[in-house]
C-alpha cells in the first residue's frame, strides 16, 4: 500500500492491520488445482455436506487472477511443476499455498523420478496437510489454521520487522479445540 | 411444461426449509470418526508402563512410503524400557510421508503400534510433522510408571506376553490373593 510503511507504529495502524487481515481471511478464494485423488476430497469439502461457504470460500476460481489460496491437491509431476509455478505467479498478492495430502507435501509413497518430492521445491508452502487423502475435516482444519496465520500477518515493513524481532509465531491449535462450543 | 412449473420449483426450495440440515458443524462440533479410522499412530505400553515396542523394525520394513524410522537399543538391568532384550531407542514417523495404510499395524508383532482417531495434524513446519517417540508414546495411565524401571509384572518377558492382563489385575489389586491368581494363570498357560 505504501503509506503505512512511512508512518510509525501506532494503535491506528494495528487496528487497520487487524481489519485488513480479517477481510482477507473472511473471503479467501481458492484456485482450482486438483491433480489427483485429493481433489475429490477437496470437491467434497466445497459441497453441501462440509460447506466451505461457511468460511467465505465456496467459489473455486478457474482463473488464478481471482484467487488468494492455492490448494495443491495431489501429486505434482516434474512435467506439471512449471505449470504450478506459472499459476502461482499469476495469482495476485497476498497469496497462500496449502499442500494438501502427503504427495503434495513430500511426494508421499511416490518416491520416484517422475514426481516432485514436495511442492515446496517449486512454491513457498504455508500449510502442510498430511493424510492420503486427508478427510474433509482435515482440510477444513488446515484452512482454519491458515486463517489464524493470516490474522497474525504484519502490514507493512515496519510491522514485519517488529514481528520478526519479537519472534512470535502463530499458535496452531486444533480447530475443534479453538472453535469448541463454550459450555 | 405446465404454467405453474416455475412455482413448483420454488415449492421444492421452500420444502427443504423443513428438512434436517446435512451440513456437518465441524469446527464447533468435532467429528467422531469410525472406530477403526486410520489416524495418528500410538506406541502402546504394558500395564506397568514399560514400552511394548521391541525395536524389531518390522513396521519400517512394511511401510510402503518409507515413513517410519526405528533404531533398536539393548535393555540393561540399570535402564530397562521394555520387557526382554531390546527396545525401540529411536522411533520416528514422518507424517508428511505416511499414507495411513495400516501395514505397520499389521506387521507389529507385539501390538505395540496402533492407530488413534486423531486427525487434526496440519502444520506449517515440516520438522514438527516428524513425530518422535515422545509424541507417539501412549500417556501413562493410573498404575503405570515412567520407564526405565525393572519388570514389575514378572521375572521375564514370557510373563508379560503370556498372561500380562491377569498379572496387571493382580498388580492393581496388590494382594496375596492376586499372587495366587497369577500363579494359577501361569499354570494354565503351561498346560
Amino acid at each position: 500500500m505504501g503509506l503505512e510503511e512511512k508512518l510509525p507504529n501506532g494503535i491506528l495502524l494495528t487496528s487497520v492491520e487487524k481489519l485488513v487481515n480479517w477481510t482477507r481471511k473472511s473471503s479467501l478464494w481458492p484456485a482450482t488445482f486438483g491433480l489427483a485423488c485429493c481433489a475429490i476430497e477437496m470437491m467434497t469439502t466445497g459441497g453441501p455436506r462440509y460447506d466451505l461457504a461457511r468460511f467465505g470460500m465456496e467459489v473455486f476460481r478457474a482463473s488464478p487472477r481471482q484467487a488468494d489460496l492455492m490448494i495443491v491437491a495431489g501429486r505434482v509431476t516434474n512435467k506439471m511443476a512449471p505449470v504450478l509455478r506459472q499459476i502461482y505467479d499469476q495469482m495476485p498478492e497476498p497469496r497462500w499455498v496449502l499442500a494438501m495430502g502427503v504427495c503434495a507435501s513430500t511426494g508421499g509413497m511416490f518416491n520416484n523420478y517422475a514426481v516432485v518430492q514436495g511442492v515446496d521445491h517449486v512454491v513457498p508452502v504455508d500449510m502442510y496437510l498430511p493424510g492420503c487423502p486427508p478427510r474433509p475435516e482435515m482440510l477444513i482444519d488446515a484452512i482454519l489454521k491458515i486463517h489464524a496465520k493470516i490474522m497474525d500477518e504484519p502490514l507493512g515493513a515496519a510491522r514485519a520487522a517488529a514481528l520478526l524481532e519479537s519472534g512470535a509465531s502463530t499458535d496452531l491449535m486444533p480447530s475443534s479445540e479453538r472453535f469448541a462450543k463454550k459450555k | 411444461m405446465g404454467m405453474f412449473d416455475p412455482i413448483k420449483g420454488f415449492g421444492v426450495t421452500f420444502s427443504t426449509m423443513f428438512k434436517k440440515v446435512v451440513t456437518e458443524e465441524y469446527p464447533e462440533v468435532k467429528k467422531v470418526t469410525a472406530p477403526r479410522f486410520h489416524g495418528r499412530h500410538q506406541l502402546n505400553r504394558h500395564p506397568d508402563g514399560l514400552e511394548k515396542c521391541v525395536g524389531c523394525e518390522l513396521c519400517a520394513w512394511a511401510c510402503p512410503a518409507d515413513a517410519i524410522f526405528v533404531e533398536g537399543g539393548d535393555n540393561t538391568d540399570d535402564a530397562r524400557y521394555s520387557p526382554g532384550e531390546r527396545f525401540g531407542a529411536d522411533y520416528q514417523i514422518n507424517y508428511l510421508r505416511c499414507i495411513g495404510c495400516g501395514l505397520c499395524i499389521e506387521a507389529c508383532p507385539t501390538r505395540s503400534l496402533t492407530m488413534t482417531n486423531e486427525y487434526e495434524l496440519a502444520d506449517d513446519d515440516r520438522q514438527k510433522l516428524i513425530f518422535t517417540k515422545e509424541d507417539l508414546l501412549a500417556p501413562l495411565l493410573p498404575g503405570m510408571e515412567q520407564p526405565p524401571h525393572p519388570m514389575r509384572l514378572g521375572d521375564n518377558e514370557q510373563d508379560y506376553y503370556v498372561n500380562g492382563p491377569a498379572l496387571a489385575r493382580d498388580l492393581l489389586a496388590g494382594s496375596s490373593q492376586g499372587q495366587s491368581n497369577a500363579e494359577s494363570a501361569v499354570k494354565g498357560a503351561g498346560k
